[in-house]
């Protein structure tokens, strides 16, 4: 098992070193593309609504539009072929080329047909295949995985391609610029497409009412497929089908600039095939006429019918690989596709593709790059909870997957993990899963629990049986917990006070960053309110982050039964770790019953959240600290970031005098339990350097590090190497 | 969103934003009465230039251009001359439909390209124009491609406009 650990991360270190610096700034440009783009757009919400709600409905409906496509498409004068898997497609379409004697091929990008490894097919029978669109050609020439699943050479620079070009082609001037880079390739690949025979593309998506697809590109490479061949083939997944033309409005709106950050891409193709155009010839140098065309549209089931029918994956139907999901992801920002991908598809949703068109175990390659942060779910057009879909896979490679080398160190993990997971989840997964138990553990032996930890050896031990990087710091667990902290003093009572609130003492509050719990007490009374704390700790954050569903869920019916009755009794909830308060708004709609995530939704409040409207609703700001100035470097929290609570921090600390500078890296790279792992030390590291980057610059230097989440704690004090507070430790009174 | 109206200042505010949206794009246009079309053409070809005859009403295309081509011809060209069916002020994008007569292949093969659309066909947001190409689309199973701005490419390390398609887009608006 450490042998797997360490070759993965050797492979994640090659890639984070060859490919990382060209995908990073290429993702990065496309997700600051995404925010101005869609930041024009009257009603953003409304549209992603609109193509979320086509999409389920389309879905639900599929047998029907099918049947309704099918029509359309045999009255226009195409055939629809409905292929099962892989197997029957490439059978059809070599069937397809083998009637129109096909020698040359010609394909504009398309994602399905590389998920049915086409070319290879066709290729065995002798046939030239030749990719048009310029990045599908590099890689072909490079003979490449593509990296992205919209901009699948991201990975190349330049000067790569230069010099791949220079290799194969060894052309007559030098080409440098990316000018005489495209050049040639247009001039190349416009021979082979003058004599190509049979063009195959790929749909966005394909309406049932007239039998038209749409393409979405910017190159012209797919219309010159179309417009060059006789015989046009659209071979796209059965998911792509919509209802009606007008149903494309909204995706035509929300793609380009959901994907890489265009208000739109250069072409649509709205195509009703066999097209009007005429045919050409261009050996005989004739034109034809539109007559002369054949279509063949190609429907690809291979998993997704069943993904249909399961709950945790249909959403997975919906996504328009618009790539945004990858671009917002501050770990694809690192590694891309090669690392952070599977079979055919990349990034967070690839998840849910891997795993219902190749099966759980190519999706268990990857789908840890996926930490939960969340910041994929507010950019995705069509609102799938792409976390989600990642927590359930994780759930089920958990259940599958009986590792028989980690039985040695099993019995170790196994007194500390009292979880209602099956014995297949993996060591590193349970013992972080269990992050409970070792914390009570590791206050009740503190300090020892901490200078133990804290030795080479425990280190070296750490790293060989569970992965933990031996880098890392442990978090250093506080002999007394907040709540110890709590019981023993006397605190405002309830009768003097004006309201009450119950503080939920999560783990990390509890057991290590005590004094933000002290402080936010402090802070409270400070504004009239009494704090009650409640016996339940362990929110079911650590669990879920690790795919064990079954103890997540068991760990929000005990806070449900814990805090339930405080909601009914009018109290209010206040959450201090941001993890846990997203949870009680995001994810626990998925563990517990309805009533009772809705009570706990409604009325729990980060706790800045709360200060906020403490303030806003009468009590007296000058209770708190006076910031007189004083200037702070603040990150929020990832998932307070997707839930837009961040803004009552700045707003507060801003309120009270603080000079506030906040990042806006998409996650600090440490995420719970992520960072700490041996194989994911590095992608950690490179994504938390891009945030610490923004807290060296002349202007943030010398600032206090201020930061809401106990990871984002952790990894800016181990890479800035300055001390890192939350921002309750700033605003409470002496 | 633009709205669609029909009275006067409504029609100005579309076609104001559909301007502006061609510039944001890179395409230039000049505006002109169905007679000033040929001259407006002329002002910005490049020879040689091939073309596809336009409606009725939109005015002529110069002597230049040549409406009878061969596949040879159409490679070899470095102006295409085709009319717009609709345009759209939103995005700037200038809707080509497919046609015997070849607007698809015209408007794709040359460097440049240069579209002639009426003013009366300036539509304001995507969801008009797809309520126009649907009915279009059911009832004679046409296609259409909403071209905005030249081809462009970012796969070989920086933004190239020209990729497969047009370097360059001229829109000519056709007042009514
Ligand atoms: S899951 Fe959503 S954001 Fe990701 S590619 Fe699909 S549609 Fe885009």
């Amino acid at each position: 098992m450490s042998d797997a650990r360490t070759t993965k991360a050797e492979h994640i270190r090659h890639i984070l070193e060859t490919e990382g610096a060209a995908i990073e700034q290429n993702t990065q440009g496309f997700n600051d593309g995404r925010y101005e783009s869609v930041a024009d757009l009257e009603d953003y919400e409304g549209l992603k609504r609109e193509a979320r709600e086509i999409k389920e409905d389309a879905i639900e409906r599929l047998p029907e539009l099918l049947d309704d496509l099918r029509e359309a498409v045999e009255a226009n004068g195409g055939t629809l072929y409905l292929a099962d898997d892989a197997a029957d497609a490439n059978e059809y379409v070599r069937q397809v080329v083998d009637d129109a004697d096909g020698e040359r091929v010609v394909k504009s990008k398309s994602m399905t047909t590389e998920e049915l490894e086409l070319n290879t097919v066709l290729e065995t029978d002798g046939v030239d295949v030749v990719e048009t669109d310029l990045g599908e050609w590099v890689l072909q020439l490079a003979d490449e995985a593509p990296s992205h699943i919209v901009a699948p050479a991201i990975h190349k620079s330049r000067e790569s391609i230069a010099a791949l070009f220079e290799a194969r082609f060894d052309p007559d001037q030098s080409l440098e610029s990316a000018e005489e880079l495209t050049r040639f390739a247009r001039e190349r690949l416009g021979e082979q497409l003058a004599d190509a025979d049979v063009g195959v593309t790929g749909a966005n998506f394909v309406t049932a009412d007239s039998g038209t697809m749409a393409l979405v590109t910017s190159e012209g490479n797919a219309r010159k497929t179309v417009a060059a061949t006789d015989v046009h083939v659209a071979v796209a997944g059965v998911e792509k089908v919509v209802p009606t033309v007008e149903d494309l409005a909204p995706f035509l709106e929300l793609i380009g600039r959901s994907g890489t950050g265009q208000d739109i891409t250069s072409y649509v193709s709205l195509l009703t095939p066999p097209v009007g155009s005429p045919t050409l010839d261009f050996a005989a140098d004739e034109r034809g006429t539109p007559d002369d065309r054949e279509f063949h549209l190609v429907l690809v089931d291979n998993g997704r019918l069943a993904m249909r029918q399961d709950d945790d994956l249909r959403e997975t139907l919906y996504c328009i690989r618009c790539s945004a999901c990858s671009n917002a992801c501050a770990n694809f920002q690192q590694v891309g596709g090669h690392v952070f991908g599977g079979e055919t598809y990349s990034g967070g949703i690839a998840t849910g593709w891997e795993a219902g068109v190749e099966g759980t175990d190519v999706a268990a390659e990857f789908n840890d790059l996926c930490t939960g942060c969340s910041r994929c779910v507010n950019a995705c057009p069509v609102g799938i909870d792409i976390p989600w879909i990642n927590t359930v896979v994780r759930d089920r490679i958990n259940r599958g997957d009986v590792d028989a080398d980690e039985g040695a160190v099993e019995w170790l993990v196994e007194g500390l993990t009292p979880d209602a997971d099956p014995s297949g989840v993996d060591v590193q997964k349970r013992l972080f899963g269990n992050f409970g138990t070792v914390a009570r553990l590791g206050s009740a032996t503190a300090p020892l629990s901490n200078w133990v930890a804290d030795t080479d050896v425990a280190r070296a031990l750490a790293e060989r049986f569970v992965g933990i990087d031996r880098r890392r710091d442990l978090p250093q667990f506080q002999r007394e917990t907040f709540r110890e902290w709590v019981s023993a003093r006397d605190g405002l009572a309830l009768a003097d006070a004006e309201r009450t609130v119950v503080l939920f003492p999560d783990l990390y509050t509890n057991h290590v960053q005590v004094e933000r719990g002290k402080a936010a007490v402090r802070t409270l009374e400070a504004l009239g309110v009494a704090v009650q704390v409640p016996d339940v700790t362990a929110s079911g954050r650590a669990p879920l982050s690790q795919g064990m569903i079954a103890t997540a869920r068991e760990r929000a019916e005990a806070v449900a039964e814990a805090l339930v009755p405080h909601v009914e009794a009018g109290y209010d909830i206040v959450v201090i770790e941001p993890s846990d308060h997203a949870l009680f708004q995001r994810e626990y709609e998925k563990l517990l019953d309805e009533p009772s995530h809705e009570a706990l939704a409604a009325n729990s409040y980060e706790l800045l959240e709360y200060v906020y409207g403490l303030l806003a609703n009468g009590a007296d700001a000058d209770e708190l600290a006076d910031g007189d100035g004083e200037r702070v470097a603040y990150h929020s929290h990832c998932q307070q970031r997707t839930l837009g609570v961040e803004r009552y921090t700045e707003a507060v600390l801003d309120e009270r005098d603080f000079d506030v500078v906040t990042s806006d890296a998409e996650c600090c790279g440490m995420a719970g339990s992520f960072g700490y792992k041996q194989e994911y030390y590095d992608v950690s590291v490179a994504v938390g350097e891009d945030l610490t980057a923004q807290f060296r610059t002349e202007e943030t230097a010398d600032r206090a590090v201020v930061a809401s989440g106990t990871s984002c704690l952790d990894q800016l004090e181990d890479l800035l190497e300055r001390p890192s507070r939350h921002p309750i430790e700033l605003l409470a009174p002496e | 969103m633009t709205t669609d109206t029909t009275d006067a200042a409504g029609r100005d505010r579309v076609l104001g934003r559909f301007r502006d949206r061609l510039d944001d794009f890179d395409v230039s246009h000049t505006t002109v009465d169905p007679d000033g079309v040929s001259d407006a053409v002329e002002a910005v070809l490049e020879p040689p230039a091939i073309g596809v005859d336009l409606p009725e009403g939109r005015g002529e295309l110069p002597p230049g251009v040549t409406t009878v081509w061969s596949p040879a011809d159409l490679r070899g060209a470095a102006t295409g001359v085709t009319p717009a069916s609709l345009g759209i002020a939103d995005y700037g994008s200038l809707v080509l439909p497919t046609t015997a007569d070849g607007v698809e292949p015209v408007s794709l093969f040359a460097d440049r390209h240069v579209a002639v659309v009426a003013e009366d066909d300036v539509v304001g947001g995507m969801a008009s124009a797809l309520a126009r190409l649907g009915d279009r689309f059911r009832a004679d199973r046409g296609s259409a491609i909403v071209a905005t701005g030249p081809s462009a490419t970012a796969d070989m390390g920086a933004l190239v406009q020209g990729a497969h398609g047009p370097k360059a887009v001229h829109a000519i608006i056709v007042r009514s």
